[in-house]
């Protein structure tokens, strides 16, 4: 069932969640609504599952018009962060609720709760009570819950937020798996860009209640469309100047400003470099490197996270190398070398606060 | 393991002990006088002597054959039925009022339970009169109505369980509609069982409000037969002599149901006091 957002908005008194969002989400596809803490992509679940009603807009399921739908009349499952499960009633009844709520026969709900159990990996736990079950476990049960009267949408609220990072990774892996099997159409609400571009087929980034960007994760994060996507999404450096000649200046670095970005002699500009797109050498590279002092490096993880400061100290840039590069160059505290950027996104400034990157 | 030896704790229990004693010294001399002859009491009072000398069923006898006199066995069924009754009606009504008031939306709520609150800082004193005419007016005079109705009307339990209800997450509720639940749906497969420990305290303390209320049931009614025990006893207080013996023996048999019900939900009513905030009401 496709999902179809139009011209969406909400307030919460004098503060605007959502400010005229339109999106489509396609029939049996995954998609992270992704942003931070206050971009509105929680409120904009809530509105799809029908548990808020937009002040304007509507939401369609299908060619169907739901805004004025009761929520329990969408068929939709909804998984909480928290869960949200019944502690006074044992894992098998909690699967059960809704199903018996909706009247189905004694004789139907059996082998359905006991098919999901399995689904879950929960088989032989029905008895048990939510507190006896680990975080993951319970999360697990609420999905069970949450497909148990065979819903045609899946919305998920912040699923991994309350687990430990080892649950969060695998119950990750388990979603992705889950829906290559039964291919829902689903929407889960993340602020975590990694978690995002782990499990989506389709991404949407939201900020200050509105959509920065819709694209696959490949497409969002190879061609970020703004200042605020390039910032939240991953670790990078930033720089502040103004475009001289057609070329930002970066301290000593000078870089071709690329026309789609609008930005025009004189402006201030941010510039954005990821710390893996930037290359270090011993060597100049001409106008298009500038020399920076090092003042750690960090060979703990997959990549080589090198700390430097050009400017006399006075411009800190962060570097990813691989092991085999850095060994090459063995870099020490102290060392005067050349850095030289593979890419630079320039946006016109002012830029938008971000409130979390990572 | 307590992180106190076994010598510490024996010292922390000793002035458990006096203050327990202190308390339990009424009830023990109650006890023991409900045993004792008529002039055993005077003279053990004089020599402040515990145990009877003889040990004597007469007062309970007494109390127990006398039932045209007294009808003890009527006003301990009056008590058992009202407390009931009372108990019944007081968590039907209050915890539907104490959803409305926490989990449904509508005009003036936050008003009227400002106002409904408010009505919690009125003594019962005031209300003994008002409440009497309206029962007079309504013909309820010396009816089970008149000692059961009051206390569907106190605004304690309103408070106390629409406080317990916002402590459930809405999550909890919004799962439930999500699931086909209608607004009664979640007030009875969600909110009721997640409150029982709220919904206990308030059944305990209303079933013994009611089952040693005094003023209310003395001034509601006036035969003999409408009586509850705690009023049925003061009639052993006659005007020029008080029979000690028969009238303490009515009171340990008062006192029985109650001491009962609180062995049997001791530690629900040790939680329900820490849970209201309340020593006792």
């Amino acid at each position: 069932m496709q999902i179809s957002v139009r011209g969406v908005s909400k307030n919460f008194g004098a503060f605007r969640a959502l400010d005229n969002v339109s999106l489509d989400i396609p029939q049996g596809q995954l998609v992270a609504l992704l942003g931070p803490s206050g971009s509105g992509k929680t409120t904009l679940l809530r509105i799809i599952a029908g548990l808020e009603a937009p002040d304007e807009g509507r939401i369609f399921y299908g060619d169907q018009d739901v805004t004025n739908c009761s929520t329990r009349d969408r068929g939709i499952g909804f998984v909480f962060q928290h869960y949200a499960l019944f502690g006074h009633m044992t894992i098998f009844d909690n699967i059960a609720f809704g199903l018996r709520v909706r009247k189905w026969k004694n004789e139907q709900i059996r082998p359905r709760v006991l098919e999901l159990l399995r689904l879950i990996q929960l088989e032989g736990m029905e008895k048990r009570f939510p507190s006896q079950l680990s975080g993951g476990q319970r999360q697990r049960v609420a999905l069970a819950r949450a497909l148990a009267a065979q819903p045609q949408v899946m919305l998920l609220d912040e699923p991994f937020g309350a687990l430990d990072a080892k649950v969060r990774a695998d119950l990750r892996r388990w979603i992705r798996s889950l829906h290559d099997e039964i291919h829902m159409t689903s929407v889960f609400v993340t602020h975590d860009q990694e978690e995002a571009f782990e499990v989506a087929d389709f991404v949407v980034v939201m900020n200050r209640g509105k959509i920065e960007q819709m694209g696959t994760p490949d497409e969002v994060f190879a061609r970020p469309a703004s200042a605020f996507v390039t910032d939240f999404l991953g670790r990078v450096n930033v720089f502040h100047g103004r475009v001289q000649n057609g070329k930002a200046q970066i301290g000593e670095l000078e870089v071709s400003v690329e026309a789609e970005h609008g930005s025009v002699e004189g402006d201030t500009f941010t510039a954005y470099i990821r710390p893996h797109e930037v290359e270090i050498d011993r060597e100049p590279h001409g106008p298009e490197s500038m020399q920076a002092a090092v003042s750690r490096v960090n060979r703990t993880g997959s990549t080589v996270k090198v700390a430097l400061f050009a400017q006399d100290g006075q411009l800190p840039i962060d570097v990813e190398l691989p092991h085999e590069r850095e060994a090459t160059l063995n870099l020490r505290a102290g060392d005067i070398v050349w850095v030289y950027p593979r890419q630079v996104r320039v946006f016109a400034a002012p830029t938008a606060s971000v409130e979390s990157s990572s | 393991m307590n992180k106190f030896g076994r010598r510490t704790q024996w010292w922390l229990h000793l002035p458990m002990a006096i203050v327990a004693l202190l308390f339990l010294a009424p009830l023990l001399w109650m006890l023991s006088t409900a045993f004792k002859s008529p002039e055993d009491i005077i003279a053990g009072l004089v020599a402040l002597r515990w145990w009877p000398n003889p040990i004597t069923l007469e007062n309970f006898t007494g109390v127990l054959n006398k039932v045209e006199e007294f009808p003890v066995w009527q006003w301990m069924g009056n008590s058992v039925f009202i407390s009931l009754a009372a108990t019944a009606l007081v968590l039907t009504v209050d915890s539907l009022a104490a959803f409305a008031y926490s989990r449904l939306h509508w005009r003036g709520r936050d008003r009227l339970f400002s106002i409904l609150v408010a009505t919690m800082l009125v003594p019962g004193q005031v209300l003994l009169i008002p409440s009497y005419l309206l029962i007079r007016a309504l013909g309820l005079f010396d009816t089970y109505g008149a000692l059961i109705l009051p206390a569907g009307a106190g605004a304690f339990g309103v408070f106390l369980l629409r406080q317990f209800f916002l402590t459930i997450p809405v999550e909890l509720e919004e799962a439930a509609r999500l699931d086909g639940c209608g607004p009664l749906g979640v007030f009875r497969h969600v909110i009721l069982p997640l409150s029982r420990p709220a919904l206990a305290t308030l059944g305990i303390f209303t079933f013994m409000g009611t089952w040693n209320a005094f003023e209310g049931p003395l001034i509601f009614t006036d035969s003999l037969s409408m009586r509850t025990l705690p009023i049925g006893i003061t009639i052993f207080q006659g005007r020029y002599n008080t029979e000690y013996g028969p009238m303490m023996a009515a009171a340990a048999l008062a006192a029985i149901p109650i001491i009962i019900a609180f062995l049997l939900f001791q530690k629900q009513i040790i939680k329900g006091i820490s849970l209201t905030g309340l020593a006792g009401r």
